[in-house]
């Protein structure tokens, strides 16, 4: 039974079939990459270690200050890790697209480009890396945490609301690596304006919204609607202040956000590609 | 399948133009127009095998990467296999076989039959008719010892073995080779020809080839096509292009001592470099073993060989005996590296 299933995910089109394809694809990738066992767990012990310096930072920080911009600890950190979970999950699952840099420099992505699936698919399933799956555990850690702490009723509402928010957020934040990465279609050796959109962005939805500038916020939050991801949630979840007066119903947009941020994310890296056969390696 | 006329491929006044900037002062930087192919039209039946010949940067692996989908044409025409390669790409990758010499389709740290299993779910070919083309060329390029070696770990000769299986497990109706015999051993390259010149007599497999090698055409193809700085000199029979252009060889003689320019009949010494002459000769008026029996009758030799034209060689004499006059000579017409 399983194998019949198997089979047709593998041979069917359509979505069920890339399905397939990426699952295998990862799968001969990690048995690639279990060769560097000690480099594996160094490295998601370091992973960890850098979002986890960021709660502890933040931590610290409350010690000294009574609130950030009107919000309390557990509010803070109930931001931090619906920042920071689905960053993690994005990280991990997203991220290798970033990778394009490298495979338009050396027109690796030719490679891509002449087989019969998408080259996004195959970008992020052959540079996937387990080990950047550390980046999300101590937020994981920091939300079980917060969410027994937090002066709040979980009801099935707001646990309905709690997960949403994981979810968008990370269909967000996959708009956000889409766009970022398709920025080496265009300039050679973009990299680094990559991960500054990308980890600048995990970086601002860290803190309160309404502590950054007007044009930042507007840049980064709105424009760009990472304010969806964690901001507006934990104000919807909890008595939060609210220094900017957003509306109450700002939360009921965010399926509708997020799928806006992910089709044009989609339409410019397809113009990308475009862009890319018609210049070359 | 085909084209509308029935072509495999058909180029139609095929050009392709790149914008170049360059760096010219401190800020200021220079756009420039490069020509990488142009105006370039031919066609190939079903089941013809080609060689695409020419220089480097002549615009060979442009046009092959314009017939492959993965550049977009600057201007004219390309159709393969009914589609238009770079609007319907995935279409027709599930029904081409690429091989890049330079480029790997196989997983580096993983055994050679993980990256041929993949690859069945990659091109979604079925499970049966996957075993019994990979039983047939495991059988007949001999993969079975390495089979389990890790790809990074393989011989060129055995990773463009795995190579080309690679690129024919789908049963591609056509197949593009850029450079594929490239720094392989003799007898790699030996075994490369047979199977290709096998695949398509006996699957009907259209085979088109760049290369810089003119043995692998010689070997395989009927018809040849040269290019040289990005347009199409020659389009004809390897036969009439070797009887008008390739006859020439070089004996190269080392003697025990060193000698007065040798004097032989067929033969003219173009250079005497101490006990080392090189002697020109054309193969339609004597043979390289009558001119080593004539030579060594004169002289004692210590060593032998014989100098193939080189491509480049070759092009460079159609190239003056066509329109070579009305063709631009500076370099700007190259591609850019």
């Amino acid at each position: 039974m399983a194998s019949v299933v198997t089979e047709a995910a593998s041979t069917g089109g359509g979505l069920l079939g890339s399905l397939g394809l990426y699952r295998r694809l990862v799968a001969a990738r990690i048995s690639g990459q279990w060769q560097y066992r000690t480099s594996f767990v160094l490295f998601l012990v370091g992973q960890a270690a850098v979002t986890g310096f960021d709660l502890i930072a933040l931590l610290f920080t409350m010690r000294l200050v009574p609130d950030l911009g009107g919000w309390t600890t557990s509010e803070v950190v109930l931001l931090y890790a619906l920042a920071t979970v689905p960053f993690g999950v994005t990280d991990t699952l997203v991220s290798p697209i970033e990778r394009l840099s490298h495979y338009v420099q050396t027109g690796e992505f030719d490679r891509l480009l002449l087989r019969p699936a998408s080259a996004m698919l195959q970008l992020a399933a052959l540079e996937f890396e387990l080990r950047r799956a550390g980046k999300a555990l101590p937020a994981l850690g920091a939300l079980v945490w917060v969410v027994a702490m937090v002066d709040v009723v979980w009801t099935p509402a707001r646990i309905g609301a709690l997960v949403a928010a994981l979810l968008f957020g990370s269909v967000i934040y996959t708009a956000l690596w889409i766009l970022a990465s398709s920025i080496s279609f265009w300039a050679t050796a973009a990299r680094e304006a990559t991960n500054a959109l990308t980890y600048g962005g995990q970086t601002a939805s860290q803190y309160p919204h309404h502590l950054y500038r007007p044009w930042l916020r507007l840049f980064l939050g709105w424009a760009f609607p990472l304010a969806f991801v964690a901001y507006v949630p934990t104000q919807h979840l909890t008595d939060a202040a609210n220094p900017l007066g957003l509306s109450s119903w700002l939360i009921y947009l965010t399926p509708l956000v997020a799928a806006g941020a992910l089709a044009v994310a989609a339409a410019v890296w397809r113009q990308g590609i475009l862009h890319y056969t018609s210049t070359g390696s | 399948m085909y084209n509308s006329d029935g072509t495999a491929i058909r180029l139609d006044g095929l050009g392709k133009r790149f914008v170049v900037r360059t760096r010219a002062g401190l800020v200021r930087r220079e756009r420039r127009t490069v020509t990488a192919v142009d105006d370039v039209s031919f066609s190939v039946q079903p089941g013809e095998m080609i060689g695409y010949l020419g220089p480097n940067g002549a615009g060979k692996s442009t046009t092959i990467k314009m017939i492959t989908g993965i550049l977009n044409p600057s201007d004219g025409g390309v159709e393969v296999l009914g589609l238009r390669p770079t609007a319907d790409r995935t279409t027709l990758a599930r029904r081409i076989g690429v091989v890049f010499g330079q480029r790997s389709q196989l997983w580096w740290d993983l055994p050679l039959i993980d990256s041929l299993d993949l690859l069945r779910h990659v091109y979604r070919i079925e499970a049966a008719r996957h075993r019994a083309n990979l039983d047939a060329f495991v059988d007949r390029l001999d993969l079975g010892p390495f089979l389990a070696t890790p790809v990074r770990q393989l011989s060129l000769g055995q990773r463009m073995r795995g190579e080309l299986t690679a690129a024919l497990l789908h049963d591609p109706s056509l197949v593009v080779l850029d450079e594929p015999t490239i720094g392989l051993d003799v007898v790699s390259k030996f075994a490369m020809r047979d199977f290709l010149a096998e695949t398509n007599r006996e699957r009907g497999t259209t085979v088109l080839l760049t290369t810089h090698d003119l043995d692998d055409v010689e070997e395989l193809c009927e018809r040849m096509l040269v290019i040289d700085r990005g347009r199409l000199l020659l389009d004809g029979t390897v036969a009439a292009f070797k009887a008008e252009h390739g006859t020439e060889r070089t004996l190269v003689v080392d003697l025990e001592e060193p000698a007065e320019r040798i004097a032989v009949e067929g033969a003219v010494a173009t250079d005497v470099d101490g006990r080392r002459q090189w002697l020109r000769f054309d193969r339609r008026h004597t043979t390289a073993a009558e001119l080593v029996a004539a030579v060594t009758a004169q002289h004692p030799v210590r060593d032998l060989s014989i100098e193939e034209p080189d491509i480049e060689d070759l092009i460079r004499r159609v190239y003056q005996s066509t329109d070579g006059e009305s063709r631009p000579t500076s370099a700007d017409q190259r591609r850019p590296p």
